[in-house]
């Protein structure tokens, strides 16, 4: 099957030589990061995790809301959805590959990352996430593979699937879940320690993963023959907003509790992300372009006029995933190291090789999604349009 | 009355299998053995449960002895005025800083503008060691120690974000060139690894006391057994009042402090 990734036009060529320079480029700043050390980077004593385990936790968001068609389809018998399951659990497996790489990428000594399976310590949640995520990107392999292969041979899915695939309902939220359990359950990080973290990382992924399906789905329909229909995107739009709306719902509880309580280490963190501390506001900029984004998002996807518009729509789905990408793939993680255990304000901005490198990580994710899809449409002969 | 380890050992009968599981790791460093760890000599200090006092009435505000003597000894590299990607197990921070639970506006004049003296705590339930996924940092079951194994670790820095003191460092560069002078009878270590105060394990192994508590001239650092009654931690901690940094986070600190 995989043979069909290397048939394509001139078109498809390009993009895929653009992304393997861009991945060149990654590659290249990942080995000065090396031989350097992580000090190439913008994190610091203070601030240890940055950048990429900030994408780790957004791509993680990304991957679990493939449950999002798989539920609907495969447990209501949803039909509508039967043409974009597979494109869900594309974008899975793309994005807990780059979870996997942008781990990697953050550990000091990754060339011992094997003592992680050679010590197993289940006391620790990151052993956990990690046997999980593997779990995960193996199910969604499996899956599609089977499906796709039932769907050449025009025959209909071996009957043994249906169960890996109810499996791996759960198995999606586990994955966001036990991925809050990495921050949540930390005394000394006030920011995180919150019982909504890991509901919240649910609404906040359930939203922004099936917008970048809708755009996936738009875009595919311009690009190739592949005509999703419009009645799964409308589908999709729904739980885009319901989740939005709840995510929303969840930030509001969270800054309630923490401004109404007055308690000051809960207090801080929110003065930072918001206002700055110290007179150190780096983030402030962010997180309201990110609040208000979100908002404007939110209320073009509830109301039904706009969000019938594909044009507003498409709008919306960007809107959506730059305000969930700034507030999860940026603000959350940064926020719980401001201010320090210490009462010290570090700020933490991300270097050029850093950015470069987790570019080129999502341009590796681009590049096998771009080949996944290609074999999927190869398959049903829905190639250029 | 308290139920340890040890005897579950010897109620369950796993203590004979836990002692030739012991001896094999010790044969093969590899699986589990402690990489450095001295051997034991006849005269280490030896203890259940080690801790130290700090004696702020006795610390000098612009003594910085135990530090240098610290941080020779382990050959951790001074970064300068770059202090991102600083490196330090022992050293002086505001006492509201230390201790932001005591905040009140009013102090005595000796506290508010008092710097503390501030390392590794040595809880005796450690967050650190719970989120580490390859327990390269552990705390050691018979004297409570909580070690680092610097050729295990990844580098995730879980362990950083849960610690709730800021007691550890990660090695964002190679720390070689910024060591002054190294020390050559302990371990430089590479870029890439977490590191922090170890209660001098490999002093103790060889009958020395802590590096700190050795360069104080004032004895402000006191350092002993909380479990026997007689040890002079528990002398100071009987006659005089102490507090510990963060107590309500259940982390149990080993290192106490008379204000
Ligand atoms: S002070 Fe920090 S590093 Fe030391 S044992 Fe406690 S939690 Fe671990
Ligand atoms: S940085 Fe090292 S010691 Fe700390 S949690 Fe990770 S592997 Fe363990
Ligand atoms: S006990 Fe040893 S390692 Fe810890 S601060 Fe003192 S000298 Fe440094």
């Amino acid at each position: 099957m995989l043979e069909k990734a290397l048939q394509g036009g001139p078109k498809y060529w390009l993009w895929m030589i653009l992304l393997a320079a861009v991945i060149g480029a990654g590659s290249l700043c990942y080995y000065t990061q090396l031989i350097y050390g992580l000090g190439i980077t913008g994190m610091s004593r203070d601030v240890t995790w940055g950048l990429y385990i900030a994408q780790f936790t957004f791509l993680v968001g990304v991957a679990a809301s493939a449950v999002m068609v798989v539920l609907p389809y495969y447990l209501h018998n949803y039909k509508a959805f039967s043409k974009i399951t597979i494109l869900g659990e594309f974008i899975a497996i793309s994005a807990v590959i780059m979870c996997l790489l942008f781990v990697i990428v953050d550990i000091g000594q990754p060339m011992r990352a094997v003592n992680m399976v050679l010590y197993p310590s289940p006391r620790s949640i990151l052993f956990w996430d990690m046997v999980v995520l593997n779990g995960y990107l193996v199910l969604n392999v499996v899956i599609s593979r089977v499906t796709m292969g039932a769907e050449r041979k025009g025959v209909k899915p071996p009957a043994w699937i249906r169960p890996v695939i109810v499996l791996s309902i759960p198995w999606a939220v586990s994955i966001h879940t036990v991925t809050a359990f990495i921050y949540c359950g930390l005394g000394a990080r006030p920011f995180w320690l919150t019982a909504i973290l890991a509901p919240r990382f649910l609404a906040s992924a359930f939203s922004a993963g099936p917008a970048l399906l809708i755009l996936l789905c738009l875009l595919m329909r311009r690009l190739t023959k592949f005509d999703a229909g419009d009645e799964p995107i409308q589908k999709l739009s729904i739980i885009v907003a319901y989740a939005m709306a709840a995510n929303v719902f969840f930030v509001a509880l969270e800054l309630f509790t923490a401004l109404y309580s007055a308690s000051p280490e809960h207090i801080a963190p929110f003065q930072y992300m918001f206002l700055g501390l110290e007179g150190k506001h780096k983030l402030a900029p962010w997180v309201w372009t990110s609040q208000s984004m979100g908002i404007l998002a939110l209320v073009l996807l509830i109301v039904p006029r706009t969000r019938k518009n594909m044009r507003i729509l498409a709008l919306a789905c960007i809107g959506l995933n730059i305000a969930l990408w700034i507030d999860k793939g940026m603000a959350m993680v940064v926020t719980g190291f401001v201010p320090s255990p210490l009462g010290h304000v570090t700020e933490y901005t991300p270097t050029p090789p850093e950015i470069m490198i987790a570019i080129g990580i999502y341009a590796i994710g681009l590049f096998i999604l771009t080949g996944l899809c290609r074999i999927a449409l190869s398959l049903r002969g829905q190639l250029e349009a | 009355m308290s139920f340890n380890r040890r005897d579950f050992l010897k109620l369950t009968g796993l203590g004979a299998v836990s002692a030739v599981a012991a001896r094999a790791a010790a044969a093969f460093p590899f699986f589990g053995g402690a990489p450095g760890a001295v051997k034991a000599e006849t005269n280490a200090k030896t203890a259940k449960r080690w801790a130290m006092v700090v004696d702020l009435t006795k610390c000098k505000e612009n003594c910085t002895d135990c530090i240098d003597a610290c941080h020779t000894t382990h050959n951790v590299p001074d970064f300068g005025d770059d202090k991102r990607h600083e490196v330090k197990w022992i050293w002086k921070e505001p006492y509201k800083q230390s201790f932001p639970d005591q905040e009140n506006e009013f102090l005595k004049d000796d506290l508010s503008e008092r710097r503390v003296l501030v390392f590794c705590n040595h809880c005796q339930n450690p967050p650190c060691t719970r989120v580490c996924p390859t327990r390269a940092t552990w705390k050691r079951p018979e004297d409570g120690i909580v070690m680092m194994d610097w050729h295990r670790c990844i580098g995730c820095r879980y362990c950083m974000a849960a610690c709730p003191y800021g007691s550890r460092s990660f090695n964002w560069l190679d720390p070689r060139p910024h060591i002054k002078t190294i020390t050559p009878d302990y371990p430089t270590r590479t870029r890439g690894v977490v590191e922090k105060c170890n209660f001098c394990d490999s002093r103790l192994a060889q009958g020395q006391m802590p590096a700190c508590v050795e360069a104080c001239k004032d004895r402000a650092l006191i350092f002993g057994d909380l479990e026997a009654p007689d040890s002079p931690v528990r002398q100071i901690l009987r006659e005089r009042f102490s507090i510990r940094r963060k107590p309500e986070l259940g982390t149990q600190p080993q290192v106490y402090y008379v204000v």
